[in-house]
């Protein structure tokens, strides 16, 4: 989730606001030299990204176990239709799916009001930016732990708060499904807001100033600024942030495995997203073949919402 | 080292890192001092029969300096109870370094990756009663056999048979030499039961609590006079009673059994019929809100391995010295964990490791982890040695813990293991707390258990 974020923070940046150059001018130039330039990054990407992507393909056909991966038993695409009837794996999804939402809606609604707030001119701006990316900055381990402590069913901060409203205590690991799903995705939303915050204020700021002057001669107050000039302008912003969540929501893992100790996600499994499933499948059942199976299955889903997200953002820049 | 729980083991982890915390702050340092006032087993025949054979110990190092790594997982208080600084004086020319892992769950998964792909183990690997026979199943190849090593006789006889045996493959390879044992007893908050108005002596209690009936009946008698819960947690009940059985959760071939085995409906129906009375608090074990309640008397009851004594003790602290008490468990003996030091084969200093793991959980060793940690001997010399018979414990109010875990050690049943017991026992804990928090139907519960078992054994 992180390295995602990170690789595209620096992409955006040139996405907002400038015109995208077509094609480099000097293409031709030096283009074996090229070649050599870049061939580091697709040698350790092949190493250690290609292979074992295709390795992981290999083994998804094959019933392996982790005590024995030399001996695999060829099952074709059988662990792949067993997915669509298994229901614990179609609970992982279904969990994957609602606690990205209830985490990543509120977060990024959140995060763009803040960065708002944040590009007016104000005294101790760099503070309050600091203080934005600080939840950023801790360890995810630790957050998790805090908020274990805070959700605590007898010695908690969110039931000593809600026994104010008459609300018996909340037993949050292990919890109707919404109710654990809030906790573990409050998880998330702390952690995030800032850092979606701080790329909007970036692709805020790469607004151009004449587009609020202009609009403020012709009688347009803040909302109005914000809902005509700002939000249009970041669409492209607000879908990169929407994608890598959605990425990010993907591949959740530490939160739900240190909320609820384990990979069960909950008696009944309320968060038990789908890489705590695969996990479960394979380091802890054993069943590498069907966890190959489960990996795949995540990354084609990923393809998919990528895919989506590439045709809207194609189709907004045809009509504009 | 010792729970079967998956759940439990991670949080002998927590508690390892509590333990740390507290031998950190000079404090409240007392309350991870040895609760014993057994004599120090210095004195005993045991110690001294290995005492006077250190004379003579090869340390296996050829004389050369030598670092040997140690992997461990939660909690195995060696270094806390000075093993290690004594070992290196014995062997002045080996460094000892631990690599230990929180929870046990991540340990297996990490050594049995490292297994499969060869590399990356330590030159000891502990192994847990929860996946001991998947090694003995799948990797009994890649361990040092101890029936091969210098004095296999002399070292095999210390030791309990049944510990010998549960790590032995059936092809005769025994992968690992034991460390401690978990026999149960059952602990309880005599000043909260005094308070209740009910009998707190444990021979009393010994009585009426000889069933798991018996003592659900008591239980709902505490809980009508005080309206509060009487013992921790549903797993409590069951972790205990499945061991009760002639089978837990596999038959006797060490195939995963569990909707035959006698001892997991007896506990399952006990378990159920416990959280419909009302009587448990309602906590999963190991979580923070279990560790918490040991201080403030939120339960009265809890069953408890030896090894759980340490556990309480820093849990509880000074405040709950004399509070809490032991006797003998409910329905019989029972074991709970307990795990062995294995040495794979062809690291680059085997013979060195095989000499430190030998020294480790030799008799006299055993003693120093029953008077530092309550450490219940896999040793049955050590077992037998009179400081562990005789030992009391001020903390527990003098309860005759020797006695009583003794008892529970020379009448255990010992059901067969397999190689997905802690799974199996992670989908029941895990559908009995469900049952226990949410009042979900107990049918359903046991259907949606054996539905989780089924993805754990694939069939």
């Amino acid at each position: 989730m992180t390295a995602v974020r990170e690789a595209h923070a620096g992409v955006l940046a040139g996405t907002v606001g400038h015109p995208r150059k077509r094609r480099p001018r000097y293409a031709l130039i030096g283009s074996k030299a090229a070649y050599l330039y870049v061939a580091p990054f697709f040698v350790v990407f092949a190493i250690f990204g290609l292979y074992p992507l295709l390795y992981t393909g290999w083994i998804s056909l094959h019933d392996v176990s982790l005590l024995n991966i030399n001996k695999m038993t060829w099952v074709g695409f059988h662990n792949y239709t067993s997915l669509w009837t298994n229901h614990f794996f179609l609970n992982a999804l279904t969990n994957t799916i609602t606690i990205g939402i209830i985490s990543a809606v509120p977060q990024l609604l959140m995060a763009l009001g803040i960065a708002h707030l944040l590009n007016y001119r104000m005294k101790g701006s760099i503070a309050f930016r600091i203080a934005m990316l600080m939840p950023y900055a801790t360890s995810v381990v630790a957050t998790t732990l805090i908020f274990g402590e805070l959700y605590s069913r007898d010695f908690g901060f969110v039931n000593w708060f809600l026994h104010f409203f008459g609300v018996e205590p909340i037993n949050w690991v292990n919890a109707p499904k919404w109710q654990s799903q809030l906790a573990v995705a409050s998880i998330v939303i702390w952690r995030w807001t800032g850092y979606n915050a701080l790329i909007y204020l970036a692709g805020m700021q790469a607004i151009p100033h004449e587009l609020y002057e202009a609009a403020a001669i012709d009688g347009a107050n803040r909302w109005q600024q914000f809902r005509k000039i700002t939000i249009p302008s970041l669409r492209p912003t607000i879908l990169f942030t929407v994608v890598v969540s959605t990425i990010g929501s993907m591949q959740m893992f530490a939160e739900p495995y240190l909320f609820g100790s384990g990979t069960n996600g909950g008696g009944n499994g309320q968060y038990q997203t789908l890489t705590l499933y695969l996990y479960q499948q394979g380091w802890q059942y054993n069943h590498l073949g069907f966890a190959a199976a489960v990996a795949w299955t995540m990354l084609v889903v990923c393809l998919v919402l990528v895919i989506i997200n590439a045709m809207l953002t194609n189709a907004r820049g045809r009509r504009g | 080292m010792f729970m079967t729980s998956r759940r439990a083991r991670m949080a002998i982890g927590v508690a390892a890192v509590a333990a740390m915390a507290v031998a950190g702050c000079s404090s409240k340092s007392k309350t991870s001092a040895p609760a014993s006032s057994s004599p120090a087993g210095s004195s005993s025949p045991a110690a001294s029969a290995s005492g006077s054979a250190s004379a003579a110990w090869d340390c296996g190092d050829n004389g050369q300096k030598i670092t040997l790594k140690i992997g461990l997982f939660g909690n195995f208080a060696y270094k806390t109870a000075g093993l290690y600084d004594k070992y290196q004086q014995l062997c002045p020319n080996i460094t000892i370094q631990e690599d230990d892992i929180e929870q046990s769950g991540d340990y297996w998964n990490k050594l049995k990756t490292n297994l499969a792909a060869g590399s990356g183990l330590d030159d000891i690997q502990a192994i847990e009663v929860g996946f001991v026979a998947q090694v003995t199943a799948n990797y009994a190849d890649k361990f040092v056999d101890f029936n091969t090593v210098p004095n296999a006789a002399q070292i095999k006889s210390t030791f309990y048979p049944w510990k010998w045996q549960m790590a032995t493959s059936t092809d005769g390879k025994t992968v690992g030499l034991g460390t401690d044992a978990g026999p149960e007893a059952m602990c309880f908050r005599q000043d909260l039961l005094k308070a209740a108005g009910l009998p707190n002596d444990r021979n009393t209690l010994a009585q009426q609590w000889s069933t798991w009936d018996g003592f659900i009946n008591f239980g709902k008698q505490y809980k009508q006079k005080t309206g509060k819960a009487f013992i921790d947690s549903v797993n409590s009940i069951f972790n205990a009673a499945v061991y009760q059985g002639n089978e837990a959760y596999d038959n006797a071939q060490g195939k995963p059994d569990v909707e035959n085995s006698d001892g997991v409906k007896k506990a399952w129906q006990l378990a159920v019929q416990a959280a419909q009375a009302g009587i448990t608090a309602k906590i999963n074990q190991w979580t923070k809100d279990w560790n918490q309640s040991f201080a403030s008397g939120t339960f009265a009851t809890i069953s408890c391995p030896a090894w759980m004594l340490a556990y309480i003790t820093s849990q509880a602290g000074d405040a709950g010295k004399g509070k809490w008490d032991v006797t003998s468990l409910p329905g019989g003996a029972a074991n709970w964990g307990g795990s062995w030091l294995g040495v794979p084969k062809g690291g680059p200093h085997e013979k060195a490791a095989i000499a430190l793991a030998t020294w480790l959980t030799a008799p006299a060793q055993q003693l120093t982890m029953w008077t530092s940690q309550h450490f219940w001997p896999s040793s049955q010399a050590a077992a037998q040695d009179p400081s562990v018979k005789t030992a009391t414990s001020d903390y527990f109010n003098n309860a005759p813990i020797g006695e009583i875990f003794g008892n529970s050690a020379a009448n255990l049943k010992m059901p067969p293991i397999g190689p997905y017991d802690t799974d199996i026992q992670t989908a029941l804990d895990t559908e009995l707390g469900n049952v226990e928090q949410q009042g979900k139907n107990p049918q359903q519960a046991w259907n949606d258990a054996l539905a989780k078992i089924k993805q754990v054994t694939g069939s």
